[in-house]
């Protein structure tokens, strides 16, 4: 072959082929060696790899949402758990045919229009594998149904879970928050695959939120073997969840239920406040919602009702509601004047009304109280009393008492949200506005007007902490004995003028008779108040200032009320506030509520028989009337309907937004803020 | 000449027809069919249905067929090479411009009984046309330009016509099958060395303009398969799975979990390997290998013992054409090659390769009986 001249013959050739044909086999040969020899190395040395991927492929492994951690009152009542649940839901990526499935299911499990045009817009709006829920807590009859015809309803996935209990419903909502399917963010940043395992839910608000971590537990296993399509062949192994932690809380559930209920169809919240250890006894805000359903997801209708009610079924007034204390506060600054050292029996004389530069400045009593000194100031809740003093000492002298005592600040507590509140003084002002704090600022702080601000925990505390003497922290987790708090600055002496002068608040005709406690052995101490949310102008006191009766709901006076029990030996405190209360109805007013809320802690028959005759006046208990509210509601949307809205409300970001909106609203615009039982009248 | 042991005759209680076939091969060559049937009765889930039986009926039938082929002289081969092979590329224009006609592409005849795919007929075909060739040829025109370009044309209208179809997998055994005859009949070998650097150059350019979107994805998932584990890829992917989980002793016959819970594509046909190398393992994988070298080898010795220069290039070339669908099959399988779409003669489900192979191991026994005859006269 090399050489170019070479004949070739047919030997020649034969030749050649013999050597070509034996290269072309050896080359064969070698081609089968590398064959054998890939096979080998993928069959053992990558053997442990490619066995996992089989495995893998294999096994669908299925997370078990965890049982979540109960939440159990002091005594160990549930005031959260769980309970069995049969529910459907579909995986949007593994659907077919939507508008197919969506119409048996309808069927199937007969879904109201409401629930069709939710989960049509929760599928637009879903990606991937995380499942849209169609329906939860579905009788067993159906939920079979559902199961036998599975195999032609590719996507759906039907499930026997647990879900979200509240066996006090509204009465505990503002205090357990609720609980969700996360949200598509929530998977986003942690990629964790419980958060899209069906059925999963996890705190969207309160406690539910806070204690996340604890409550929530470890989701079991369920090991599948599937086809490539997914279609389960067999179960071969299961590992349980470990339910969440059981947390106790301070809380009285049978209190909580009870103050819930006593507030009526008032819109206001209740704190009870233990005062040994500072254990929050019962935490109510009212209205509410219930978080049962809440933790379903609502229906666009319901959600609007809520948002729209004027009694903020949403916010939790506990914590969000800020609330000039009115009188409240005359306790307190009568502590801070002996700390000043204002002899107790000194006394004001009290015309009515006072002058001061160039305002007048009057009592709520027109013809005034007379001569009055530190306890029938606090009794009777003379404004004049309070304004000569406060203009004697200024309000930078009540300001750290009153912070002492618990206003214008959070507490550590397992909440998402607190708000501070205020207590002003010449420092806050300049700083705020840029302008010197006035005489007349001091005379409405001095009556917790003006500036002031606070919420009802704090107004709770403040009342826990006068009772005891000590500055108790306010707890909610029930974690072992409570340290002994402090002792306040005041002596046992100036406490027991305080004391004294709240006792008369109540017992010794003063403006609080209606809250004289009926269980023998056991008196309260009070103070009453009023905050006024309007202006009353000059030509309005002439021609006849209008009762409250004759204002709309917004434009009312709140009702609030600090007290403790018994006045000799306290045990107990509480803080009570009614918004735009006004003080029309006996039996829905701050101190026969606060009695009420006392006697079931000494006498619960007793409690129980005044709330069963009143309740029914009311139009029944806290369910049956927001049953009657929910049908007004419907029916009256259903009336005015002329073009439906578009879309469902996304719960938990929409809640939040209501929540702000609702605080902003408050009708507590400062500036606008009028002086309560005086006005100031420019002359 | 004094042997008269295997003559026309017969002398034993065996008839001679049946003592003289090539036993050692034909054993080897039922149990890798044999060894298929229990593959395919695994990839149903543990049925003869649907595939097992019918490749069973079809495998006996062609069995049958090669041993009545094997009969055929010599000579008929030798003179009707080229007029099949002229049939055999009418049949490829008429599938063309059916398609044509019908719009899409196509790849068979409907001759009423049964399908006819004239690709596949091309492929021992061209190897019995090129051997024909060279055998009319001269010994002294080997080394001209002449003994090249008529070859290369022969090749060229084929696997132009199968590339058309657009099959790429036929369309190279096509190329490789004539190729190696024309290596087999002593074309110089500094052809094949600068035809060899030539492919370097070329395919990056046929890559680019020749092949496929299809095709061309293909090739690029070959490269990197974990690039799309869930789309092209995943033939690849789990293929590799199915032969990489099997280890050395396998899983156990119908324990195979990626044929079972069909995450293995294409299980009982193109990738049939992996199914039974899931099951069987290396052990199984190995032995298949080694029954198929053998088989091959024996191809390539009748050409070797062959005097006839036609019997020589169409043995050695019948046996290679076996070689490439082996070879082809199992490095797409394993990941060396991409994914072309030639099935594991004798064990893949369908008609069609296996037709191919047992025609052309009937051609190589027809070929084997006339050297022995050959040794007797």
């Amino acid at each position: 072959m090399s050489r170019p001249s070479r004949v070739v013959t047919e030997a020649t050739q034969a030749f050649t082929f013999s050597r070509r044909a034996f290269a072309l086999g050896a080359m064969q040969g070698g081609m089968g060696l590398l064959l054998a020899g890939r096979m080998a190395w993928l069959a053992v040395a990558e053997n442990e790899h490619y066995e996992l991927m089989a495995e893998s492929n294999r096994v669908n492994m299925t997370l078990v949402p965890p049982r979540r951690g109960w939440i159990v009152d002091r005594h160990g009542a549930p005031i959260a758990n769980n309970r069995t649940d049969f529910r459907v839901d579909i995986i949007p990526d593994r659907l077919e045919d939507p508008t197919r499935v969506l119409g048996v299911l309808r069927d199937l499990l007969a879904l109201p229009a409401e629930d069709m045009e939710r989960i049509e817009t929760d599928l637009k709006r879903s990606r991937g594998l995380q499942p849209v829920q169609v329906a939860e807590n579905l009788p067993w009859e159906r939920y079979a149904a559902l199961s036998v015809r599975l195999p032609d309803l590719p996507g759906v996935v039907p499930a026997r879970g647990f879900s979200r209990n509240y066996p006090m419903g509204a009465a505990v909502a503002h205090l357990t928050g609720y609980v969700g399917a996360a949200s598509a963010e929530q998977y986003q940043e942690t990629k964790d695959r419980l958060l899209i395992t069906p059925g999963f839910k996890l705190g969207k608000d309160g406690l539910e939120k806070t204690l996340e971590v604890r409550l929530r537990g470890v989701p079991g296993e369920k090991r599948v073997e599937v086809t490539a399509r997914g279609e389960p062949v067999r179960e071969l192994a299961t590992r349980p969840d470990r339910p969440g932690e059981t947390v106790r809380l301070t809380i009285d559930a049978g209190l909580q239920e009870y103050a819930a209920r006593r507030l009526g169809t008032n819109s206001g919240a209740a704190v009870v406040i233990d005062c040994l250890f500072g254990d929050i006894l019962a935490m109510v805000s009212m209205p509410a919602y219930d978080p049962n359903s809440f933790s379903d997801g609502i229906g666009r209708l319901e959600w609007k009702m809520l948002s729209e009610n004027d009694h903020i079924p949403l916010m939790n007034k506990v914590l969000q509601g800020l609330y000039p204390p009115g009188s409240t506060v005359k306790p307190m600054n009568a502590l801070a004047l002996l700390q000043a050292g204002v002899h107790p029996q000194e006394t004001v004389h009290c015309s009515g009304a006072m002058r001061v530069g160039t305002g007048v400045f009057h009592c709520h009593k027109r013809g005034g109280h007379g001569a009055t000194n530190m306890r029938r100031a606090v009794a009777q809740s003379c404004d004049i009393y309070f304004y000569e003093m406060a203009r004697r000492f200024g309000y930078d002298m009540f300001a750290p008492v009153a912070r002492s005592l618990g206003l214008g600040q959070t507490f550590d507590l397992p909440f998402p949200s607190q708000r501070y509140g205020t207590v002003p003084d010449s420092k806050w002002k300049l700083k705020k506005y840029g302008k010197p704090w006035t005489v007349a600022d001091s005379l409405n702080a001095s009556i917790g007007q003006g500036d002031v601000l606070a919420n009802p925990l704090q107004l709770a505390v403040m009342a826990a902490r006068l009772a005891s003497g000590r500055a108790l922290q306010p707890r909610l987790l029930l974690n072992g004995p409570a340290p002994t708090a402090p002792l306040l600055s005041a002596t046992p002496e100036q406490m027991a003028i305080v004391r004294d002068s709240m006792f008369a608040v109540v017992n010794d005709g003063g403006t609080g008779g209606a809250a004289r406690m009926q269980v023998p052995g056991v008196t309260i101490a009070g103070k009453t108040g009023s905050a006024q949310v309007r202006r009353i102008t000059m030509a309005e006191r002439r021609t006849g200032v209008l009762k409250n009766g004759q204002l709309p709901f917004k434009l009312r006076d709140h009702a609030l009320f600090i007290c403790f029990s018994s006045a000799d030996n306290p045990r107990y405190a509480a803080g009570i506030v009614l918004e735009h209360n006004a003080h029309l109805i006996r039996n829905l007013d701050t101190p026969i509520i606060a009695r009420d809320i006392f006697t079931y802690l000494y006498d619960k028959e007793r409690a129980m028989k005044t709330l069963a005759e009143f309740e029914p006046t009311w139009g029944g208990d806290i369910a049956t009337r927001m049953r009657a509210e929910a049908a007004a509601f419907q029916a009256a949307n259903a009336a005015a309907q002329v073009a439906p809205a578009p879309a469902t409300v996304d719960t938990p970001e929409a809640v939040g937004n209501a929540v702000d909106a609702a605080i902003a609203n408050q009708a507590v615009p400062e500036g606008d803020v009028a002086q309560s039982n005086a006005s100031r009248s420019p002359e | 000449m004094k042997r008269i042991k295997n003559s026309g005759t017969g002398l034993g209680l065996v008839p001679s027809a049946l003592s003289q076939l090539p036993w050692r091969m034909l054993v080897l060559v039922l149990a890798i069919g044999g060894f298929g049937l229990v593959v395919l009765f695994s990839a149903a889930g543990g049925s003869i249905n649907p595939w097992a039986l019918r490749q069973g009926i079809r495998f006996l039938v062609f069995v049958a067929a090669a041993v009545v082929i094997s009969r055929i002289r010599l000579s008929v081969w030798q003179q009707g090479a080229l007029p099949a092979y002229a049939v055999i590329v009418v049949l490829l224009l008429l599938v063309e411009l059916l398609g044509a006609v019908r719009g899409g592409s196509q790849r068979w005849l409907d001759v009423g009984i049964i399908r006819l795919q004239p690709s596949e007929l091309m492929k021992p075909a061209i190897v019995l046309a090129l051997a024909r060739f060279y055998d009319l040829l001269p010994p002294s025109e080997i080394r001209r330009f002449g003994a090249i370009w008529p070859a290369l044309a022969l090749i060229g209208v084929p696997a132009a016509l199968v590339m058309l179809q657009p099959d790429l997998g036929t369309a190279l055994m096509i190329t490789a099958g004539g190729l190696t005859v024309m290596f087999l009949a002593g074309l110089p070998l500094r052809l094949f060395i600068g035809g060899a650097l030539a492919f370097v150059v070329i395919v990056p350019v046929a890559f680019n303009f020749l092949l496929h979107d299809y095709q061309r994805k293909r090739v690029l998932i070959f490269l990197d398969p974990e690039s799309d584990p869930l789309g092209a890829g995943y033939h690849i992917s789990q293929s590799k799975i199915a032969i990489g989980s099997g280890g050395i002793f396998g899983k156990g016959f119908l324990q195979g979990t990626q044929s079972h819970l069909d995450y293995l594509p294409e299980g009982h046909t193109d990738f049939v390997f992996a199914t039974m190398a899931e099951e069987w393992g290396l052990i199984g994988g190995v032995l298949l290998i080694l029954a198929f070298l053998l088989v091959i080898r024996w191809g390539v010795n009748v050409g070797v013992r062959s005097n006839s220069r036609f019997a020589r290039l169409a043995a050695a070339g019948l046996a290679t054409t076996i070689f490439f669908y082996v070879a082809i099959n199992l490095m797409m399988v394993m990941g060396l090659a991409p994914v072309v779409g030639i099935p594991l003669p004798l064990v893949s489900y369908g008609g069609s390769a296996q037709m191919t192979v047992l025609l052309s191991l009937g051609i190589l026994m027809s070929i084997d009986r006339g050297n022995r005859d050959q040794q007797c006269w």
